[in-house]
């Protein structure tokens, strides 16, 4: 039995120990055990649950996002189920297929979560879905500190969360809906004209390069 | 004037008697679907005739009574006839004159005009006798709408209203779960939630304040039942809320309506300041120490705000976004609070579960999904309209015997059923039971309760694209799978209906759907693969047609067909399609006047077979559009 406060519980066989409430996608990283992530924030509650890559197979459930699913005393949870993977996969196709794969030319290149998320998990750019219309915006360099490229963007909105939670400041957040959902500041005022102080804690979550610091 | 529930009521049932008995009333549906058949001028007919005339006649404007087809509707009592109220369709202003005239000033009741007589059942529902729809109708949400003023709490008062409220204060909140838990009552949002679970665990937390929210963000493409009943009979869905708000000890409530709704807001606002004055909601509510206001609050129009997380969100002044769960609404709510998001009609049903009783709610309908089901049925139907049968009705009742069957005596293709994110049920499923569970397993869902009607002239890939093409826009956009997943099939299907898809397309956007239905952060968005998943599942041939012989069998979709002029049926001297084409492709042959389409020029508008006369009906549409050239090789050129 867990110590009270903590359950306990199985993932791919090996015996956790989580504290209640944890999420499982927390009690496995904390066990070293390997889900793919982007978009979450310990923190945050609720989760913000975008990016859709942490899926995992839970006996008795099926399919949960395990960055949502909190812990149960006796659960068994599986990462590596078929149609977990299949939906980690399929939500990362997606996620290629609109992003601006010029890495190259990439401030982030060598260092971007993104594209060693996709490595790790083995996906490429996926040559039979449909282009989607990714329309080009303006780069927003008018900050002294930081730039935003919405280009590279991949709408997992941990910016919104911490400038918001953190640094209690509302520069950015999203507009309009669907696929044309995107970041933007408040107004659509160049970053530069908003209350933003530069404190960087949206750069230091961004996992491409849609928010920078400007090279010295 | 608070507090003397009674004695307001006895007056306000004088009144009514005096109204019912002794006067002679005019009832003009002037509900939002009414004013666009042009109820507004009917109404100012009637009062301009009666002024003139000088008759004493009371006008009531009353709301919608689910006639839809037959707008505007009047009824007319004119107790010295002798006749019962009497109910007539089609009335525009220029046949007022004919009723003042006929049944007003004279003895005639016009009956070429009339739909039937009004008749009441035991518990006062109103029904019409003459049509065979209401033999399987059952009005429980409907009672009373179409028949009282919307905007006179009194009429309201005098047909029972409130005092369900009365008896509900006197009970405990455990008391009122009981009798909706005995009732079975399920959430007629869509999902069918089991709404007695919601309330209890909503009860059960032990912080506060509590918050009720009425989802009346209605969306659906076709659907418009809660708008109806907020505009028809609004006390019945406040009453309802103040019931559940004592249940669950929740002391301020919110009504979410969207601003595209002016005349719900009008009428709510209306309904809410009466409801104050009578101190049914405010302060000490008649006398029982229970607190509980409601504000009105009014959305934008996102159609995800009608998923709750994403209203709450909306309330609270943020982008109206669903968010992942647990925590649900109950546990963590509007301002993290403990929350319950009912829709309208669960609101306006658990008056009546209180009124009548958890034990008579759950004999109606069938065993796992008690009640009536409210429909705005729609499409390709002789009789549209708002529709309430018990659940466990068939689908073929309620299209061929409430709605009349198809228009022009086409034939029925499929129903496409709970909103753009529901399902299309091909003719093998009309004999299927309208219920919760019944629905699901063939893949569609009971939504909000629209049911919208297709024909043989539909194409259900171009349907598919249709319904897609909606959700892709409304969804919000927060998660992959339904930013990019839901786009990704559109772009799919825009190519199938352009006959530019392939057979791996096709497994794509089965593959997609699958993982859009289980991967997306909220319900709203993972319904999005309904439509898809429906119409590949019954429908599949078209799909094949479209991709593989790169034709539309509906002849619908603009790029797989042609126009073409059948030469044995033109008439050589009429010139109708040459002279109504707007892009001159019609030449006519100088020996024998005969017409013949320039493929190159005709840009497929259609108007040359609107036109076409129909002794002659020379114009077809042709896919592939190849065969056209056949047609011509055959015809000699």
């Amino acid at each position: 039995m867990a110590e009270k406060g903590y359950v306990e519980i199985t993932i791919d066989g090996q015996t956790v120990q989580a504290q209640e409430g944890e999420k499982i996608l927390w009690a496995a990283l904390d066990a070293g055990i390997e889900i793919p992530h982007l978009c979450a924030i310990r923190e945050a509650h609720p989760p913000l649950g975008t990016c859709r890559l942490c899926f995992v197979e839970v006996e008795g459930e099926g399919v949960v996002a395990s960055c949502v699913e909190p812990v149960r005393e006796g659960m068994v949870v599986h990462t590596d189920g078929e149609r977990a993977k299949t939906l980690r996969r399929r939500a990362m196709e997606l996620l290629l297929a609109d992003h601006d794969l010029e890495c190259k030319t990439c401030v982030k290149e060598g260092n971007c979560e993104f594209l060693q998320m996709a490595i790790s998990m083995k996906v490429k750019k996926p040559k039979n879905l449909h282009p989607f219309p990714r329309e080009e915006l303006p780069v927003d360099d008018s900050h002294p500190l930081i730039i935003f490229d919405p280009n590279k963007c991949i709408r997992c909105g941990k910016c919104v969360w911490v400038c918001r939670e953190k640094a209690e400041l509302v520069p950015f957040d999203f507009v309009y809906k669907g696929y044309d959902m995107r970041l933007t500041t408040f107004l659509s005022r160049p970053l530069g004209e908003t209350n933003c102080t530069g404190c960087g804690e949206c750069v230091e979550v961004c996992p491409v390069a849609a928010l920078y610091f400007r090279k010295a | 004037m608070k507090g003397n529930l009674n004695d307001l009521q006895k007056q306000a049932q004088e009144k009514w008697e005096e109204l019912e008995e002794s006067s002679f009333t005019i009832r003009i549906g002037t509900p939002t679907c009414g004013r666009a058949a042009g109820s507004l001028d009917t109404l100012q007919a009637f009062q301009e005739r009666i002024k003139k005339e000088g008759v004493e006649a009371h006008i009531i404007e009353v709301g919608c009574m689910g006639l839809c087809f037959a707008e505007p509707l009047v009824i007319i009592h004119n107790p010295d006839s002798g006749l019962p109220p009497i109910l007539y369709g089609f009335i525009t202003h220029e046949k007022v004159l004919r009723l003042v005239e006929g049944f007003i000033l004279g003895d005639d009741p016009c009956l070429e005009l009339a739909l039937g007589t009004v008749e009441f059942k035991e518990d006062g529902t109103p029904y019409i006798p003459e049509m065979p729809r209401f033999e399987i109708e059952e009005r429980l949400v409907l009672r009373n709408c179409g028949y009282i003023d919307p905007l006179d709490i009194g009429q309201y008062l005098a047909r029972g209203g409130y005092l369900t409220l009365q008896k509900a204060l006197k009970m405990t909140p455990e008391g009122i779960i009981r009798e909706v838990e005995q009732a079975r009552l399920r959430g007629r949002g869509g999902a069918g939630f089991d709404t007695a679970r919601k309330w209890k665990a909503c009860y059960q937390m032990e912080r506060g304040p509590k918050y009720l929210i009425c989802n009346a963000d209605e969306g659906d493409p076709g659907a418009f039942m809660d708008r109806v009943v907020l505009e028809s009979d609004p006390h019945s869905v406040i009453e309802g809320m103040v019931i559940a708000a004592h249940a669950l000890g929740a002391s301020q409530g919110f009504i979410y309506t969207r601003a595209e709704y002016p005349l719900v807001i009008e009428r709510l606002k209306i309904a809410l300041s009466q409801a104050r004055e009578i101190g049914v909601i405010g302060e000490d509510i008649l006398g029982s120490g229970v607190n509980f206001d409601i504000e009105l609050v009014e959305g934008a129009g996102a159609f995800a705000c009608g998923e709750e997380t994403a209203m709450i969100a909306s309330i609270e002044g943020r982008r109206g976004m669903p968010r992942p769960r647990p925590p649900h609404p109950t546990e963590y709510g509007l301002n993290g609070e403990p929350t319950v998001v009912d829709n309208v009609k669960t609101f306006a049903l658990v008056t009546r579960i209180l009124q009548q009783g958890g034990e008579w709610f759950s004999q109606i309908g069938s065993p796992n999904s008690t009640g009536t089901a409210v429909f705005a049925l729609a499409g390709r139907v002789e009789q549209i309209g708002l529709v309430e049968v018990p659940m466990g009705t068939t689908l073929k009742e309620v299209i061929f015997e409430v709605g009349g069957g198809i228009t022009n005596g086409r034939t029925f293709k499929a129903v496409q059923i709970g909103g753009p994110a529901g399902g299309c049920l091909p003719e093998s499923a009309l004999d299927l039971p309208v219920d919760y569970d019944s629905l699901k397993e063939v893949g569609a869902i009971m939504g909000s309760g629209g049911m919208v009607v297709l024909d043989e002239n539909n194409c259900m890939v171009e349907t598919a694209r249709f319904f897609v093409d909606f959700l892709a826009r409304e969804c919000c956009g927060k998660c992959t799978m339904g930013r990019l997943g839901v786009k990704q099939m559109l772009l799919i299907l825009e190519d199938f209906v352009k006959g530019e898809g392939t057979e791996e397309d096709l497994d794509m956007l089965e593959g997609l759907a699958h993982d859009v239905r289980e991967g997306c952060l909220c319900n709203l968005g993972g319904s999005a693969a309904n439509p898809v998943l429906t119409t590949l599942r019954y429908f599949r041939d078209e799909y094949e047609a479209h991709v593989t012989g790169k034709r539309c069998p509906a002849l619908v979709c603009k790029e797989l067909i042609t126009y073409y002029i059948l030469p044995e049926k033109c008439e050589k001297g009429c010139d109708h399609c040459v002279l109504t084409c707007p892009t001159e492709a019609i030449a006519t042959d100088e020996k024998t006047r005969k017409k013949k389409i320039l493929q190159d020029k005709c840009v497929k508008c259609g108007t040359c077979i609107d036109v076409c006369p129909p002794e002659y009906d020379a114009v077809i549409k042709v896919s592939p559009p190849d065969r056209v050239k056949e047609l011509e090789g055959e015809a000699g050129g």
